[in-house]
């Protein structure tokens, strides 16, 4: 610790800090462009300055460690005079075309002008214009408002992993850019919208629709993948306009994915706003009275055994709840809450969890990637990867696809083979792993979601345990679900009971007539086609696959639309909160299963979802404790057997921007998917050239 | 005046030959090996004794400079630059010592480099340098074949490697820390300090960046003794300094004197006078174009040292003296200027970038007089409000040459302004 004075006030720091962050803990504030403590420190926007006592000169705040002793100074005529001056510079050459501008209201320039400008013009020469940099569907450019604080070039080379965004020219001609006028080639590109401090990047897909003080902004939870993002939904109307990320340094720190900033347009289309039933082949509208009486005329007229339910990869814990209850009380043991046929032990939470927890991440010293493309099944989980690369000492084996995750990754083999081969104490890389002081293994859900997944979640559990990657409070092994519903799920235990049919049981089942009522809960993931004749409910949100197979379709709420809780892959219980209301006739889902359940004459026991939440912290305690990380107890699981001679690991995620009904039904997630298409295709053109 | 014995550079005009036997019979690469032998601290003590002060600008203590590279080599390996960007407007001094006594540097770079434990020396060299880096290859390719450099560089047992980097012609590449930038393959940008180069520099190594002449004259300083050198020149302005005269003066020249040396003295002894009569001047540029000028009332007298000029509010700099006598267009030399720094302004930094622009567009007005007289006083401020703000230099000296101007010659800012409002022709220079 060090001793400092700022502003008279004498305050102790540690030693290495800024001065900004000294001022910063002394409460005073420090106006910054360029600073961002997330990036590297540039020091380029001077907005800092500081006057330090025997320093000659202004010393930006930003980059200068504090010394013992030192006596800083912010508030000093001299300080507002410095500020001022840059403030001017930062203005000669900005449009101030702050009436048509996106950023307006949520403005750095525009704040820190009012607080820090001199409010007055004294240039009168010509300003820079320059030209707009085409950055693909999600990101808007108008470059002449661009101050040049390289946040975005810092964000693409540091925490995205793509040098792909840096500046051209000198001097006031100085221009930022992404050289070949092209969208990033990364997951979360997006994300530097939010860190230009001004309107230069804005998001395309919400230009010159809102202002940001119109909006009603309801702090939630997203369900694209399994990380459990912490989202703000801004809405307007029943029209979800925008969606921001929220700090949580524990999960996504302070950015999202751009599947989860920009699928929500997803949320306009393509909805099932009201009951359908098909008749003659085809699909016609119903009312909700009738749909429920035919669905529940089927179900009594069906044998329980010959019921299934198939829950989908959005649905929150309180609806899996409600259908668990439901399928119980009809005495149907035919219900699984993993559409891609994941391997894991409903009793055992560490066998599904991501148990070293996301941020611990960050403590591992070597990783083992088994069967999973982390860019496309966890791209924030894939960053921290590569937040703890560039700290240096961490290395990365992979075993299955190759692929490019932004960091150094030894490519050790294709399939289980290698893994078992490992899992024998057999390459370097298992001396790596057993050397490593916190060695991870994490295995991909599609590595799991195969007929021998038991096998290869078995051995890797024992490869775990071999190289001593479970020790203390360090558990260095996990399952990087990709489905936010799924971890839930599996907590509340909604898998086949006994003599019960898991996902291609039911597939099987229904081709076979065996099975006659199938329930789709948001299930769309599954091959519909192979249903057969059964009858399928489908109850969700989207006409995607589900529903067009379905032969009653019973509307739901999206996850914006509904309270909900959500398990993210490291078993992290958040609370996802409605933004909007459900369009048209649609239902919340728990209520609609609560519905059908009254016409069956079993009634699910809550009239509420107060007591359907109670209920289910009833039954699994620890959904009850927000935010909150259970720790799962280490155990044994997985199964063993001869992995010689099985089929390479395929990546569970064909094209990370459409793996969902909300995703595929979203216009800029289609042209993102086109996009990066055409990228790709350019790669190879340029490496075959 | 100096005399010639004492004159370090003695094939600064390129009658001999710059090849190594004749370098040799000059007195360069006489017992390096010695010096060497002598240790780090004997060669760090002496330059510390000699005064000598960097060449390339700023003045900063040399022997201080090399001693703050770290004692220890740890597993970072040391490193020694040299800044051969010499792009100053009227520095044409390294490019003379390049050309014609390339073998003072690179004897310069095996010695600096063993007192601050380098093994590599890399000599950045303008990207506009053609022949002089094939002179300095030439040179460089000759003292390997003589066992001067290499694995036991001089019989020393020193291994000295020294390469030479084409710089691609941009001024602020002569940053200190730009150029390391560039020299790793970056775009040529000031880094923040600290760190210093001497902790990390070069690809995150300790690192010296010394220019050309600083590194040039250390073998010499050795050989003769730190005293000879201190006794030249004046005290804390110690030694002989290339004196680069250009602009209106009869003789152009490059020429090697010492320290302190009125600059009357300097202009009518080696550059043949100033154009039309001492009386014809109108004002000097002291230390190449990024300091403030000064009229010739001050010319009649001032010394030609770092503390002299900087109590005169300008500085030695490069100690590139630019002459200009009363044929000259002040207001619209120091716009020419102006319009240099906007150019090479790298764009990294706020005040920089938007200024020199602003300052630039404001210069070029007043030249032709199409400004108010309160905006005079709006570009000293804007020169106030870059200078001290930025990141490295570069935004000083785009700021001095105008507060120079305004300090001295705002009248002659007025009338053109005057005089336009009056309907007047306003004149300025051809170019």
């Amino acid at each position: 610790m060090v001793k400092v004075t700022i502003d008279g006030t004498e305050i102790e720091v540690e030693a290495g800090s800024t001065i900004l962050q000294a001022c910063e803990q002394a409460g005073r504030e420090v106006p910054r462009f360029c600073y961002h403590e997330r990036l590297s420190i540039a020091g380029n926007c001077r907005m800092c300055l500081v006057e330090v006592e025997k320093s000659p000169k202004p010393v930006a705040s930003c980059a200068m460690p504090v010394n013992d002793g030192m006596v800083v100074h912010t508030d000093s005529p001299q300080v507002k005079k410095d500020r001022e001056g840059v403030m001017e510079f930062l203005l000669i050459n900005h449009p101030l075309d702050c009436p048509i501008c996106d950023q307006g209201g949520e403005c750095d320039l525009q704040d820190q002008s009012m607080g820090y400008g001199m409010g007055q013009n004294r240039y009168d020469e010509n300003k820079r214009a320059v030209d707009e940099k085409n950055m693909g569907p999600l990101v808007k450019t108008v470059m002449t408002r661009c101050i040049h604080c390289t946040r975005c070039v810092r964000f693409a080379s540091e925490v995205a992993g793509v040098d792909e965004i840096g500046a051209i020219g000198r001097g006031e001609d100085m221009e930022i850019t992404t050289y070949l006028e092209a969208a990033l080639t990364s997951e979360l590109s997006a994300n530097v919208i939010d860190l230009c401090p001004v309107g230069a990047l804005t998001s395309r897909p919400f230009a010159f629709t809102a202002r940001p003080w119109e909006l009603k902004k309801t702090e939630t939870i997203d369900v694209m993948d399994a990380m459990g993002s912490n989202i703000r939904v801004d809405a307007r109307g029943r029209e979800v306009m925008r969606v921001m990320p929220r700090l949580n340094e524990d999960v996504n720190e302070e950015w999202i994915s751009d599947k989860t900033r920009f699928a929500c347009d997803g949320l306009k289309y393509q909805r099932l706003d009201r009951p359908y039933l098909k008749q003659d082949g085809k699909l016609v509208a119903a009312e909700w009275d009738d749909a429920l009486d035919i669905v529940a005329a089927k179900v009594k007229a069906t044998e329980p055994s010959k019921i299934a339910a198939i829950v989908g990869d959005m649905a929150s814990a309180e609806t899996m709840k409600a259908l668990k209850d439901l399928m119980a009380s009809l005495g149907s043991a035919n219900v699984d809450c993993r559409q891609d046929g994941g391997y894991a032990e409903a009793g055992n939470r560490a066998s599904y969890l991501m148990n070293s927890t996301i941020a611990g991440v960050e403590d591992a010293d070597a990783i083992l990637i088994i069967g999973s493309n982390l860019r496309a099944e966890a791209p924030l989980l894939n960053a921290r990867i590569r937040k703890r690369w560039l700290d240096g000492g961490l290395k990365v084996g992979n075993v299955g696809t190759p692929a490019d995750l932004t960091y150094t990754v030894q490519q050790l083999g294709a399939g289980p083979e290698t893994l078992a081969d490992l899992a024998a104490g057999n390459g370097a890389f298992f001396n790596i792993l057993q050397n490593a002081e916190r060695p991870l293994i994490l295995v991909g859900s599609g590595a799991v979601a195969r007929a021998d997944g038991g096998d290869v979640l078995g051995t890797a559990r024992a490869l775990a345990d071999k190289v001593g990657a479970v020790s203390g409070d360090w558990t260095g092994f996990g399952v990087v679900q990709t489905a936010a519903s799924r971890v839930g799920g599996l907590d509340l235990g909604l898998v086949p009971g006994d003599g019960g049919r898991d996902t291609a049981g039911i597939i099987a089942g229904a081709q076979s007539g065996e099975v006659e009522l199938v329930f789709l809960l948001g299930a769309d993931e599954i091959d519909t086609d192979q249903l057969g004749n059964a009858t399928v409910v489908y109850i969700g949100t989207h006409g995607d696959n589900g529903a067009h197979r379905a032969d009653v379709i019973l509307p739901g709420a999206a996850y914006t639309e509904q309270d909900g809780t959500y398990v993210n892959m490291e078993g992290r219980v958040q609370r996802a909160r409605r933004a909007v209301f459900a369009p048209g006739q649609a239902k919340e889902d728990w209520a609609i299963l609560r519905a059908l359940s009254g016409l069956l004459d079993a009634p699910l026991p809550y009239n509420s979802r107060d007591q359907l939440v109670a209920a289910m912290v009833e039954d699994v305690p620890h959904l009850g404790a927000l935010d909150q990380l259970a720790a799962a107890t280490w155990g044994s699981f997985g199964t063993t057997g001869d992995l010689a001679g099985a089929a390479p690991f395929a990546d569970p995620i064909a094209d990370f921007y459409l793996t969902n009904p909300i995703a595929r039904a979203s216009k800029t997630m289609a042209a993102c998917s086109k996009q990066r298409l055409e990228l790709t295709a350019q790669g190879e053109g340029r490496r075959n050239a | 005046m100096l005399r010639d014995e004492d004159r370090i550079f003695t094939n600064l005009y390129g009658f001999e030959s710059p090849g190594l036997d004749a370098a040799r019979t000059r007195g360069d690469w006489t017992g390096t090996g010695d010096l060497i032998g002598k240790g780090r601290d004997w060669i760090i003590d002496e330059m510390k004794a000699s005064g000598l002060r960097g060449r390339g600008g700023a003045g900063f203590p040399t022997g201080l400079k090399w001693s703050f590279m770290p004692k220890e080599v740890s597993d970072r390996p040391h490193y020694l630059v040299v800044n051969a960007d010499e792009s100053e407007p009227g520095t044409c001094k390294d490019r003379d010592i390049m050309r014609h006594d390339p073998h003072k540097l690179i004897e310069g770079c095996l010695v600096a480099g063993f007192a601050m434990q380098a093994h590599a020396a890399y000599i950045y060299v303008r990207g506009e340098f053609i022949k002089e880096r094939y002179a300095l290859q030439a040179a460089i390719d000759e003292a390997y074949e003589a066992g001067l450099l290499g694995p036991d560089a001089c019989g020393s047992g020193w291994a000295m490697d020294v390469y030479v980097h084409h710089g691609a012609g941009a001024y602020i590449c002569g940053e200190e820390t730009a150029l390391l930038e560039s020299l790793e393959g970056k775009k040529g940008q000031p880094r923040l300090k600290p760190p210093f180069p001497a902790n990390a520099g070069l690809y995150g190594c300790p690192t010296t960046v010394n220019n050309v002449e600083s590194i040039a004259v250390a073998p010499t300083i050795l050989r003769r003794g730190a005293t000879w050198f201190a006794d030249l020149g004046k005290a804390n302005n110690t030694g002989t300094k290339i004196f680069c005269i250009s602009g209106h003066v009869n003789n152009p020249c490059n020429v090697e004197e010492e320290m302190g040396i009125p600059l009357k003295e300097l202009i009518e002894k080696h550059a043949g006078g100033v154009r039309g009569g001492w009386d014809n001047l109108l004002a000097i540029i002291p230390g190449g174009s990024s300091v403030p000028m000064l009229p010739k009332d001050i010319c009649d007298t001032i010394t030609m040292d770092f503390d002299a000029l900087k109590d005169a509010q300008s500085g030695l700099g490069t100690a590139a003296v630019i002459v200009m006598d009363k044929s000259t267009d002040l207001v619209a030399a120091i716009a020419r200027l102006a319009y240099f720094y906007k150019h090479e302004s790298c764009g990294q930094c706020t005040p920089c970038r938007e200024g020199t622009g602003w300052m630039w567009r404001v210069m070029e007005r007043l030249a032709v007089g199409e400004a108010e007289v309160e905006e005079i006083d709006m570009l000293l401020d804007v020169t106030k409000q870059v200078e001290g703000h930025t990141i490295c230099a570069l935004g000083d000296a785009a700021a001095w040459p105008i507060q120079g101007l305004i300090r001295h010659f705002r009248p002659e800012i007025e009338a053109r302004i005057e005089r336009r409002k009056a309907g007047q022709p306003v004149l300025t220079a051809a170019e």
